[in-house]
């Protein structure tokens, strides 16, 4: 529910930067997304198609990059990409990790004329 | 067509605000916890033992404030303002959560001064939430035992974001195919580190450790 929020900070961004480099139309935008942000990709599609009427974005084209949760051991160094968010190391099962990837919510880039 | 790289944070906006609401509640000295929670999990209810257990004659009495986040109503800050402690509605219309310009414009309403904690009881939803910093020293989770012992490692960032987690509403174990054991397995799994107070806001029944916890918090501010 709050990809609706997230689809009009969006939206601030976006306007702010089209105008900054005099683009008149935002054709496409990279967003990228980690896997502990909450958001649905399709529920973010659908908020920012809604939310970009009559702006400079409208109709735009929205290419999300999900990022899986990675963790690293504190105790081993392993690496441990997560599927089913129990946050523990492969290598030695130590619980002592730190999150290294997965918080991401940010606009990559933009594309437009 | 032209290509502009930004690596901007979508919550870039919110995070600059919420680090200008820590600083402002910093510089008044007043510890600040946000609660999260599905709806009826028990965080007025939680608010108010907590209110009671304060407002007791102490050396150094906690002077607290509250914030209430709901979609409508001004339900809770009714229930609340009966222990004359300041306390600020917010009404978000139908948004899910509390953002940290909601909570700046409250913090105008409040008397920081005259403050050592705010509670600041988010919207009930155990997802978006998470997402909106809002200034706070703390995120508190509150999971009632009915809501069924899935729920961190079905909603995990709440419960890696939580720095304690009461697990309320433990008077209703028997009536409940919950397994309370299997629950903290599964919370532990999602977040080792997170404290979790098993207690009944209904009875009362193991808040001492929930106030252990607070008093913990707010020691830094001499209370």
């Amino acid at each position: 529910m709050h990809e609706l929020s997230i689809a009009e900070d969006l939206l601030e961004i976006v306007s702010r930067t089209a105008a900054e480099h005099n683009l008149t139309r935002v054709s496409r935008l990279r967003i990228v997304v980690g896997a502990l942000g909450n958001v649905i990709p399709d529920a973010l599609e659908f908020a920012f198609d809604v939310a970009g009427r009559g702006t400079v974005a409208e109709g735009a084209r929205l290419d999300i990059v999900e990022v899986p949760v990675t963790v690293r051991c504190n105790a081993c160094g392993a690496e441990t990409v997560l599927d089913d968010f129990a946050f523990l190391c492969t290598e030695c099962g130590s619980v002592d990790v730190t999150v290294l990837r997965g918080k991401e919510l940010y606009l990559d880039s933009i594309e437009g004329d | 067509m032209a290509k502009i790289r930004l690596v901007e944070g979508v919550l870039k906006a919110n995070d600059a605000i919420a680090e200008a609401n820590a600083r402002r509640l910093a510089e008044h000295g007043v510890r600040a916890f946000n609660l999260i929670s599905s709806p009826g999990a028990g965080k007025t209810t939680l608010l108010e033992r907590t209110l009671e257990h304060y407002a007791k004659p102490r050396e150094h009495p906690l002077r607290i404030g509250v914030i209430e986040g709901d979609v409508a109503t001004t339900r809770d800050a009714e229930r609340i303002e009966t222990f004359g402690v300041p306390v600020v509605q917010i009404n978000t219309r139908g948004g899910c959560h509390l953002d940290a310009n909601m909570v700046a414009r409250a913090l105008d309403e409040l008397p920081l001064d005259a403050l050592d904690a705010l509670f600041i009881e988010n919207v009930g939803n155990l997802v978006c939430p998470v997402s909106y910093k809002l200034g706070e020293d703390a995120v508190v989770a509150v999971l009632s035992i009915a809501e069924g012992q899935d729920k961190p490692a079905k909603y995990p960032a709440l419960f890696r974001r939580a720095s304690v987690m009461v697990l309320n509403k433990l008077d209703l174990v028997p009536h409940c195919d919950v397994d309370v054991d299997a629950l903290v397995e599964e919370t532990h799994k999602v977040n080792p580190q997170l404290e979790i107070v098993h207690a009944s806001c209904r009875t009362g029944d193991g808040l001492e450790a929930w106030y252990a916890w607070l008093d913990k918090q707010l020691g830094a501010t001499g209370v």
